[in-house]
């Protein structure tokens, strides 16, 4: 009866406020990222096929998306590994200074990717506190692909630990006990029991490592040495580009980055669709 | 594997073990923690100390002088002015956006919140450059700005754009997980009772997100003061003018001025460790405020800095 009283209005938007609030955010989100960001499709569609083709297929360009996308996947790798071991040694055990270190993981998002550069650098010099020694076993980092690595490795660390670790702190004990008390070794358990239920979580961070790497630019260019085919980063190699005002040739590889982006954004919805659907089950 | 019938063999009383991890042997408790300890130490620890170390290389009055020097003065001056301005206006969008999509419901909120993330998954490099595209002397306003004698490329209005386009998701990715936790009944109380629009803001949802806000606010400001890429490429780097904190310690880096560079550097660290010291008591207070539903939307998105994907579609 009553419903009959009052206006249809759709009983999710009794708060006020919605066509202000939703105007405001698509305004401001069109003003600063949508108009800007199509900009660089719109350039690059000013560009023949050919020439947009050859921009992007270069010898340099190509030596520049092999290392990128190379030492990303390197660094994203060791980051799975060793922040898994943080992640797990962080919600399984205890031990002095574990919040202190908790909450100093997070420092590569909050330190300036510049400082972070200048840094490594340093330390991975010849005669940095860590380059000296690497230089006498003959490894040397600064200035080479391998310093790329070491940076990124860097940038990525807080991405593994900090997707694992909730799903760690959920899982369920109980079921690795149970393993136990069915005669598994610790091993089995940790291959059939841990792991499984962390692939998703290991995945996920796996890919935002990733996917924050291909882009990185300032923690980079101070450690790679930049040289053309061989240390130089396609984020460097599109401001070269610029610098020399090829603003077609810088948009282009621009565009290549973007749809990298963009399909690394898709898969880590989906990835994160599937760890909370594997969360939900558990 | 089986190395493990390698170690010494030290026998481990099994009752001894601790009741969380009786399951496994002691002694990968311990190789875990060391490779832990070793690999953030390796990462973070040194690197960490090292940024201090080189910037008092010289003595304290050398840093004191490097920091007071008038192109660092400048440098500081135009990173606070762009991140006062940033900052605000991403809060601004981020309290809108989070109110539109966790309040109502909507076709195309989850592209929506999608295109809110985009920023993140952006190169740096890319982000200045779409700037350039539009602004630059061959971009689509470029000549006319030129004919009005207006500058925004090279000069403070890009960096301030290309930081607000940086950390433009900050807020709102803070904001939206926290506030669907939330729901919306309290608001609706406030309705029935009588409270206008703006009442209901500030005295019900307000409180309730304040420490979410506060985070946001503070990782948000973290990176307008550390944004080096994008800010790089729209900045001209024109020392004393269009040089913000990081782009001046490019400069006198790469002039082998290194304890200079290190000495605002060190300026840039310590930030970043105030703000991870303001994050931990936030996370800590809202353990103690025992909304675990709020609690958890809160520290969940803690990947949030770079490329915080969609967490809720509803």
């Amino acid at each position: 009866m009553t419903a009959l009283l009052q206006p249809r209005a759709a009983p999710t938007r009794v708060l006020p406020g919605f066509g202000l609030t939703l105007g405001f955010t698509i305004f401001y989100l069109a003003l600063i990222v949508l108009i800007p960001l199509s900009a660089v499709f719109l350039k690059t569609f000013t560009m023949t096929w050919d020439a947009f083709w050859s921009a992007v297929t270069s010898a340099r360009v190509m030596a520049s998306y092999r290392l990128t996308f190379g030492a990303s996947l390197i660094a994203a790798v060791l980051n799975v590994i060793f922040g898994g071991i943080v992640a797990w040694v962080l919600v399984r055990y205890k031990f002095p200074g574990k919040r202190f270190i908790d909450a100093l993981v997070d420092l590569p998002f909050a330190l300036p990717t510049a400082v972070a550069g200048i840094t490594l650098t340093a330390l991975y010099s010849t005669n940095g506190w860590i380059g000296q020694y690497l230089e006498q076993a003959g490894i040397k980092v600064a200035f080479t692909p391998l310093g790329v690595v070491v940076a990124l490795t860097f940038i990525g660390l807080p991405f593994v630990v900090r997707t694992v670790q909730p799903v760690l702190e959920d899982a369920e004990r109980e079921l690795e006990e149970a393993a136990a008390s069915l005669g598994a070794t610790p091993w089995q358990t940790f291959w059939r029991v841990i792991l499984p239920n962390l692939v998703p979580a290991l995945l996920t961070g796996f890919a935002l490592a990733f996917a924050r790497a291909t882009g990185e630019y300032g923690s980079v260019i101070f450690i790679a040495g930049n040289m053309p085919m061989v240390s130089e980063i396609t984020p460097l190699f599109i401001i070269t580009k610029l610098e020399q005002y090829d603003y077609a040739g810088a948009t282009a590889i621009a565009v290549v980055m973007l749809i990298v982006s963009f399909i690394l954004l898709l898969t880590i919805n989906l990835l994160q669709a599937w760890t909370r659907k594997r969360a939900g089950k558990g | 594997m089986s190395a493990v019938t390698d170690l010494p063999a030290k026998p481990v009383p099994r009752t001894r073990a601790a009741p969380t991890n009786a399951l496994e042997p002691a002694w990968i408790k311990y190789v875990l923690v060391t490779i832990a300890l070793a690999f953030l130490t390796l990462f973070l620890f040194v690197p960490l100390v090292a940024v201090f170390a080189e910037a008092l290389k010289k003595g304290w009055d050398v840093y004191v002088e490097s920091i007071l020097e008038p192109d660092a003065i400048s440098a500081i001056k135009l990173t606070l002015i762009a991140a006062v301005i940033s900052v605000p206006l991403n809060l601004v969008f981020g309290v809108c956006a989070a109110w539109a999509i966790a309040k109502f419901e909507f076709r195309g909120k989850s592209i929506l919140l999608t295109l809110i993330d985009l920023p993140f998954s952006v190169s740096p490099v890319i982000s200045g450059l779409i700037y350039v595209l539009m602004f630059g002397a061959q971009g689509w306003i470029g000549p006319w700005l030129q004919e009005h004698d207006i500058k925004i490329l090279f000069a403070v209005p890009g960096i301030v754009l290309a930081t607000v386009f940086i950390t433009f998701p900050f807020v709102a990715r803070e904001l939206i997980p926290l506030m669907q936790a939330q729901g919306s009944e309290e608001e609706e109380a406030g309705l029935v009772l009588g409270a206008s629009g703006w009442q209901i803001f500030f005295r019900v949802t307000l409180p309730n997100i304040k420490w979410g806000l506060l985070y946001g606010v503070i990782l948000c400001n973290a990176r307008a003061m550390g944004e080096f890429g994008a800010v790089s490429v729209v900045s001209g780097h024109i020392r004393g003018e269009t040089n913000t904190m990081p782009l001046q310690v490019e400069i006198l880096y790469n002039e082998y001025n290194f304890t200079a560079a290190f000495a605002i550097a060190s300026l840039l660290a310590l930030l970043a460790l105030v703000t991870l010291a303001i994050k931990s008591v936030i996370e800590w207070r809202l353990h103690q405020s025992g909304d675990t539903a709020a609690d958890e939307a809160a520290l969940m998105p803690v990947p949030h800095a770079v490329a915080h994907p969609v967490r809720s579609t509803v």
